[in-house]
């Protein structure tokens, strides 16, 4: 760790805490957000289900391949696929492909706007810019991808499911017993207390990356891969760290 | 009236303005003329608020930008119009849109009034019937239109222009020049213009100062120009040099 991370950590609270002051008309933060939100959710929701039915199947494809001992039921996969898209790859995976497909479009859209001066535009006319273009994205980002990540949860347990019984890896029955035998209700918890954590950084740091951009079209660019690689990096991270708080 | 009094700035170790004291009288063009590089875009956004002095007083009627609370600079800031040189509309939003945005956020208008007073602007700065394109689908000079009637869009008392002629072909940058030399009389406005075009100093320059590796390097009329020129070596090449370009 040098100087410059600091720098750039204060400089990203800096940046929050200029997003607390009250909008400047209630109607008008309402509108971006319920914009932002469809934006967000539907937007992302074909990437997101996809990743997941694939992710459900290639599950139970690959356990059904390790399991070679007889004297273990098939129903485990069912466990398996279960437990391990609840903690971890509905949450995880989806929010790695949403900081790419989201990130990338927050950075370069505010990017975009601070370049051909839009932000200065903001400024000028006395709108706190961060407040107006950056909190909405960010609730918007912490209620659906949340949502989202329910609706991921759900397609890839399907998805490996329909992977077991359409390939005759295992019946519908062992499926089913195997994915309600360990299931804990805290685990979905868990997964949502990550997806909100996640969206956070997602949302958050690809604005700040957007709202910092310098140069031209190249800067934009340069905006939007920081973002996509500092947010993934960072949900690499704080999975771990939720892990080990939580578990 | 804006004043200036010893008003410095730099960036790092680099200063771009030495001690500027200058006056913006209300209903005249003022304009600041220079080389790239002289301090004139440092200057306007100082006086705009996009950066802070290091030190001086910036007085707007009176009320000095850097001493005022939060509130008192936000009620400042509706107070002023700004025409971008790239003209910054919005792009994500309508040229109806566009206009209407700081009515939106600082009247109390309804939308049949709004949609009213966005006519009346378009309409001063001879545009019609464009209210539902997008700035993308709209000319150069259009955008320049568009970014003054949203200046205008509020009851402002300040208008700052940024290079409003760049990137316009001549006719284009002779309307763009009557228009704001009409909405600045017409409504006692107090107008500071960046420019280098000559053309547009020597046809609506009331009060013009030359800025010169961030200093005053001379203040005046356009009738006091050209005598300045023969005079003033730096002002000579400056002028030359942009009658070239």
């Amino acid at each position: 760790m040098n100087l410059s991370f600091f720098h750039f950590f204060g400089h990203y609270l800096l940046f929050l805490k200029s997003m607390m002051s009250r909008p400047e008309k209630l109607n008008i933060f309402f509108k971006r957000l319920a914009d932002e939100m469809y934006k967000i959710g539907i937007g992302s929701l074909p990437i997101v289900a996809i990743t997941a039915l694939f992710i459900g199947a290639v599950t139970t494809v690959q356990t059904a391949y390790q399991l070679v001992s007889g004297l273990i039921s098939k129903s485990i996969i069912g466990t398996i696929v279960s437990d391990s898209t609840i903690l971890e790859l509905g949450p995880t995976i989806s929010c790695l492909v949403l900081s790419g497909k989201v990130g990338a479009h927050i950075a370069s859209e505010i990017g975009n706007m601070r370049i051909s001066e839009q932000i200065d535009a903001l400024d000028v006319m006395g709108i706190n810019a961060s407040a107006y273009l950056a909190l909405p994205k960010i609730i918007a980002g912490m209620i659906m991808i949340p949502l989202l990540n329910i609706i991921a949860i759900t397609l890839s347990i399907y998805g490996g499911y329909m992977a077991g019984e359409l390939s005759g890896i295992l019946t519908h029955d062992e499926f089913i017993t195997g994915a309600r035998s360990t299931f804990k209700g805290f685990t979905v918890l868990f997964s949502t207390i990550k997806a909100l954590t996640f969206a956070f950084i997602i949302t958050s740091v690809s604005s700040y990356q957007g709202f910092y951009t310098t140069g031209g079209a190249l800067g934009v660019g340069e905006s939007s891969t920081r973002a996509v690689v500092y947010s993934s990096v960072l949900v690499l991270f704080f999975d771990y760290i939720l892990a080990e708080i939580l578990l | 009236m804006i004043e200036l009094r010893e008003v410095n700035k730099s960036f790092e170790d680099r200063q771009v303005l030495y001690d500027i004291n200058a006056k913006f009288l209300s209903g005249k063009n003022n304009l600041i003329i220079g080389a790239s590089g002289g301090g004139k875009s440092v200057m306007m956004k100082c006086m705009v608020g996009l950066e802070r002095p290091d030190s001086g007083h910036i007085e707007f009627d009176g009320r000095d930008m850097l001493n005022l609370d939060d509130q008192q600079l936000r009620d400042v800031r509706r107070e002023i119009g700004m025409l971008f040189q790239g003209t910054a509309l919005f792009d994500s939003l309508t040229v109806e849109q566009n206009i209407a945005f700081p009515l939106e956020m600082f009247s109390k208008m309804n939308a049949a009034e709004r949609r009213e007073r966005v006519n009346f602007c378009l309409k001063r700065v001879n545009l019609e019937n464009i209210n539902h394109k997008y700035p993308s689908e709209i000319s150069g000079g259009m955008k320049k239109r568009v970014g003054i009637a949203r200046a205008i869009a509020l009851d402002i008392k300040y208008l700052f222009c940024d290079e409003p002629n760049s990137g316009l072909d001549p006719i284009t940058s002779r309307l763009i020049d009557e228009l704001i030399n009409e909405i600045t009389k017409e409504y006692g406005i107090t107008n500071v213009i960046n420019s280098h075009d000559m053309k547009t100093v020597f046809d609506i320059g009331d009060h013009i100062i030359f800025l010169y590796k961030g200093k005053k390097w001379w203040e005046g009329n356009r009738e006091d120009l050209k005598h300045a020129q023969k005079e003033i070596k730096e002002l000579d090449e400056f002028i030359r040099a942009s009658y070239f370009e």
